[in-house]
């Protein structure tokens, strides 16, 4: 029991670094970004050729971070210069992305990194550690590698949330008029936020594949929706919660989305129906988020807020 | 300070619906002026506008601004100069930022936004006296989101953040249109006093012709992408409402007679 819920938790926890990364795009931006798809592979890809050519662990990170800026900066390109349609741009970003990832990876679909150590490898240190001690840190070293990650992206796209090119990006989604009117360039603004988001799914691929030790191509696909279904899940179940930051609610529907599916895994529902199950706690959440179709014993749920 | 020359602009071009609607539209803004205008629909005020804004290119003709050819200006560089409040009270306020996250935006203007904070906390007590001159109580909710307020106190809000940064020329499109009657005059001697404190050269577009009358010192009338009426100072202060109604009329009886004519 402990053991599921440890994974049910690590895995919430670096799917939830995509949930603040689709955030920026749909809930911020206003934006329905669909290159993610594309971009967390990219970085599961990028991190594991670093891992496996030179073994640096904050060089596979960044560089996943940087390939996932180029992918976003591509969408924004195609959306605000090329004046294809928000939709269409990352559709496009995402066909073109899965034959990038497959040429990074040498025309291989997928590649191990069981033999190399990853973010969530514990060193040689905890033979140091009191006897007793040792197999709770082997145990939770990987969630408190991922809370240390999390919290700390959350702090920094709060602050970044409340600066004014944040505010800015804000503005973007909220009311374009706006932005013009405040005498800036929107399509600039669209592309750094692209760009950002992109960045961060790319990062949270990154961990995601080290998590696994596995790098696969399909990693990525239908990702958009685990993230917006996080995303859905974080601001509507979890709507009573007004008072929290939306980067905190999003991760914990991040873990409540692998909740879910790892209690309908365990009620020995075939993995191959996943998607379906995917597609239908996103309705689910859809439904509990519009006043007018909430059942009635849920009404009135976010208002003792 | 603001000279168009020569515009011609058509729409739907190469279609059948093609329709000129300016041959060569000429108009000079002077400096300090407030003027108003008034037209039926698509007599071509509002393409006045969007032509001086940015948000539409003219297919002939200059635009003069302080002596500067703008016709190539990006909309969004124009507006660092030129503000402008819509009939919509939701276009010119952000609705899920707060009030005084909306206002430290617009005292923002012209300057970087970068990666300071958004909300600097010196500027709150200037930000609660220019509220306070609203009259609505805004002072007391700088922290409630704007989607909560009423399209008053957005069109109010709007317009106090389109002058935060004094603009070269304000444009009012019909900014009091969407508002009971109340409010409308609330948001027209709110407009008024900014315009003569801040000495904002203005155009503002209204349906109202009471208002046309009663507000600034210059009025324009198109009709048919034409400018049919421009007077200022003391010809405008003798105009009465019949009067305008009258040439209104006037101008529409003709326009039938020129189509029986084609017609007969």
């Amino acid at each position: 029991m402990l053991s599921f819920g440890i994974e049910v938790l690590n895995q919430g926890l670096a799917y939830g670094v995509l949930a603040i990364a689709v955030t920026l795009t749909y809930k911020i931006l206003d934006f329905p970004d669909l290159s993610v798809d594309g971009s967390f592979p990219l970085g599961s890809v990028i991190a594991a050729v670093v891992l496996l050519k030179w073994g640096s662990i904050p060089l596979a990170l960044l560089l996943a971070f940087i390939g996932g800026l180029g992918a976003g900066l591509l969408t924004g390109f195609l959306h605000v210069k090329l004046k294809i349609s928000n939709l269409l741009s990352g559709i496009l970003v995402m066909t073109g992305l899965y034959s990038i990832n497959l040429m990074i990876a040498d025309n291989r679909s997928n590649l191990p990194i069981f033999n190399v150590k990853t973010m969530f490898t514990v060193g040689a240190w905890v033979e140091k550690l009191p006897l007793d001690l040792q197999p709770w840190v082997t145990k939770f070293y990987s969630t408190l590698i991922l809370l240390i990650v999390i919290v700390l992206l959350k702090l920094v796209m709060d602050w970044f949330l409340e600066t004014k090119l944040g505010f800015l990006l804000r503005i973007t989604g909220d009311n374009p008029q706006l932005v013009i009117a405040l005498g800036e360039d929107i399509g600039k603004t669209k592309i750094l936020g692209l760009m950002l988001s992109n960045g961060i799914a790319a990062f949270s691929g990154a961990i995601a594949m080290q998590m696994f030790r596995f790098y696969d191509i399909s990693l990525g696909s239908g990702i958009v929706v685990v993230g917006l279904a996080s995303v859905v899940l974080g601001t509507s179940v979890l709507s009573f919660m007004k008072s929290w930051k939306i980067t905190t609610l999003v991760v914990l529907g991040s873990i409540l989305y692998r909740l879910s599916i790892s209690v309908a895994l365990a009620l020995k529902l075939p993995p191959s129906n996943l998607k379906l199950i995917t597609a239908i706690i996103f309705i689910l959440a859809l439904v509990l988020n519009n006043k007018e179709l909430r059942p009635k014993f849920l009404k009135g749920w976010d208002k003792h807020a | 300070m603001l000279r168009l020359s020569n515009i011609e602009k058509r729409f739907y071009v190469g279609t059948p619906h093609e329709n000129q609607l300016y041959q060569d539209l000429n108009i000079h803004i002077q400096d300090g002026e407030f003027i108003t205008v008034i037209g039926s629909n698509g007599s071509g005020k509002s393409t006045f506008f969007n032509i001086i804004a940015g948000t539409l290119q003219p297919d002939q003709g200059s635009i003069l601004f302080k002596g500067q050819d703008i016709a190539h200006l990006p909309e969004h560089l124009r507006s660092r100069h030129i503000a402008r409040v819509y009939q919509d009270p939701l276009k010119g306020t952000a609705p899920s930022l707060t009030i005084l996250e909306n206002l430290s935006m617009a005292y923002n203007k012209g300057k970087k936004f970068n990666l300071s904070r958004g909300v600097d906390q010196s500027l709150l007590e200037h930000f609660k006296q220019e509220l306070k001159s609203l009259n609505l109580g805004l002072e007391d909710k700088l922290n409630n989101r704007v989607g909560t307020l009423s399209g008053g106190q957005r069109q109010a809000l709007s317009l106090l953040m389109a002058t935060m940064v004094q603009p070269e020329l304000l444009l009012l499109d019909e900014h009091t249109a969407a508002l009971d009657p109340k409010t409308s005059e609330l948001i027209i001697d709110l407009t008024q006093r900014l315009v003569s404190e801040k000495e904002i050269t203005t155009v503002m577009v209204t349906h109202n012709l009471k208002q046309a009358l009663d507000v600034g010192d210059r009025l324009i009338m198109f009709h048919k992408g034409q400018i049919v009426l421009d007077l200022r100072g003391e010809e405008k202060r003798k105009l009465s409402v019949m009067d305008l109604i009258a040439k209104f009329n006037e101008l529409n009886l003709m326009h039938e007679l020129n189509d029986s004519l084609i017609l007969g």
